[in-house]
């Protein structure tokens, strides 16, 4: 496995699409920290970015990845290899190239400005983002043989997590808003990783009290090591559970 | 003294509403050169993957020295392929695919003697700095052949080995197959070329519509047919089954 994730590696690395997210993300970290005098205004506008730009290019990357690489998943499954090992050589090789760009482009600009704990809990939500993307598009992917269709799936699916949740449960609350909401609201985020990803920095940099009650209970909730605890291990199944269905459709899927 | 080597056992396949393998049970020795034969769309192709298990069908099991091959891959050492039409990773060099291929199947570890005749011989190693994307199809034919053949497999499955190859190289792969066959390999081979199939195969095993017509000696059917060469059976078979469903 080891063998095929290097080959895999190699293949993304050498690719110009990697190396200019790479300078992108560098590029960005250092004008956001290098302008802003206050380091707290630096990691607020990079959370945007990271919640925007990072989703976006871990899925349409994953998924033109998985398609072009068709060829060699065929190549390999006609050889004495196994297709969970051909399958998660391609994950893990996709995630270690793009967790790499990530960490090169945002994870070490971010600690040599800001090596607090907030700085690490941006960079750890920035990667955890990455890999929960990266497996949804592999989700994507398996689902149909037509490129044009599986990409469509996996913006249609980053549309949904990163832009229509919040203004779905933006307009329940309103619509409910007779009701007290604070707790619903909490369950709403779980249920999508951006959000999780947002709340968890977001908390970290004291702006809660910006955000009303709905603010005081998330700080009072994602403050405690519980909830933090929690938060992780949601972010967790975000990546564990695209990635394990892709690999059960993979497995009885005709090449 | 022969051994069975491959079993389909009762095997059905559907692409969605067309059933493109019906009910096929058959099983081939070592030492036998098959020849699958049948009009395009037959099912050739899909048989083969079945039994590399990059289809997976949808009822009956396949057996590979008498191990069910389902959730199973190390059989696959045994085993060479080509495919009808090489696909490979673009960006890859000649000399990196065929080193990853030795990478990947161990050999160093599992002590196999590597086979590099074809290499050689198809004078690989002249181009070897070109990628893969830049090749034409005879030469992309010519390193898929090389891989079937460079770990030395007790099975070779070769999918319309001749087609594209210019009249020196397929005579060269011909040779090669014949060497094998001698080598008692069980070798499968499908090709629209009568005369080529007509040196190798021992064995003719015919498909149509999915369906299994029969699987018989070569030189039973001479007998059978009363008539020597390949294409005129072949002829006459297509030409009853036609008359059948006129």
């Amino acid at each position: 496995m080891v063998k095929v994730i290097k080959y895999v590696v190699y293949d993304i690395i050498r690719n110009r699409f990697v190396i200019g997210y790479t300078l992108l993300l560098l590029v960005m970290s250092l004008s956001f920290f290098g302008f802003e005098s206050d380091p707290n205004k630096g990691l607020l506008s990079m959370l945007n970015i990271i919640l925007m730009v990072v989703p976006l290019v871990s899925i349409i990357f994953s998924t033109i990845h998985f398609y072009n690489s068709y060829e060699f998943l065929e190549l390999l499954s006609a050889q004495p290899m196994s297709r969970k090992t051909i399958f998660f050589s391609q994950y893990l090789g996709v995630c270690i190239s793009l967790s790499l760009a990530f960490l090169f482009g945002v994870g070490l600009p971010t600690y040599i400005f800001e090596g607090s704990e907030r700085g690490f809990t941006l960079i750890s939500s920035g990667l955890l983002l990455t890999l929960i993307f990266v497996s949804i598009a592999f989700f994507a992917s398996v689902f149909t043989r037509d490129k044009a269709k599986g990409i469509g799936i996996a913006l249609g699916l980053w549309f949904y997590l990163c832009l229509l949740y919040d203004g779905l449960v933006l307009s329940a609350l309103l619509t409910l808003s007779d009701y007290p909401m604070e707790k619903a609201s909490l369950v709403f985020t779980a249920f999508n990783p951006t959000d999780l990803a947002r709340i968890l920095v977001l908390m970290k940099l004291d702006v809660s009290a910006l955000m009303g009650i709905t603010g005081a209970v998330f700080q009072n909730f994602f403050s405690s090591k519980i909830g933090i605890s929690v938060a992780f291990f949601l972010l967790i199944l975000w990546i564990i559970i695209p990635i394990a269905w892709a690999f059960k459709l993979f497995n009885k899927k005709d090449l | 003294m022969t051994k069975k080597m491959i079993q389909f056992e009762n095997i059905n396949k559907s692409f969605g509403k067309l059933q493109v393998l019906k009910d096929i049970s058959v099983s081939f020795e070592q030492g036998q050169s098959v020849a699958i034969l049948g009009p395009n769309g037959s099912g050739k192709t899909t048989l083969i993957k079945t039994l590399l298990g990059m289809v997976v069908p949808d009822s009956g099991s396949i057996f590979f020295e008498r191990q069910s091959i389902k959730n199973a891959f190390l059989y696959r050492n045994q085993i060479g392929y080509m495919p009808q039409i090489g696909h490979y990773p673009p960006n890859l060099k000649i000399r990196q695919l065929i080193d990853m291929m030795i990478d990947i199947r161990n050999s160093k570890e599992n002590n196999i003697e590597l086979d590099e005749e074809l290499i050689d011989e198809f004078k690989l190693k002249t181009v070897e700095s070109k990628p893969l994307g830049t090749l034409s199809g005879g030469t992309t034919q010519k390193v898929s052949a090389a891989l079937a053949f460079l770990f030395n497999p007790k099975v070779l499955i070769l999918d319309e080995p001749t087609a594209g190859l210019d009249p020196l190289s397929s005579e060269i792969l011909k040779a090669k197959i014949l060497k094998e066959k001698q080598n008692g390999k069980l070798i499968l081979i499908t090709s629209h070329i009568m005369s080529d199939l007509e040196e190798l195969a021992s064995h003719i095993m015919y498909l149509q519509d999915g369906k299994l017509q029969f699987f018989k000696e070569l030189e039973f059917l001479k007998i059978e047919f009363c008539e020597e060469r390949l294409n005129k059976i072949i002829a006459l078979i297509m030409q009853k089954k036609t008359k059948i469903y006129t």
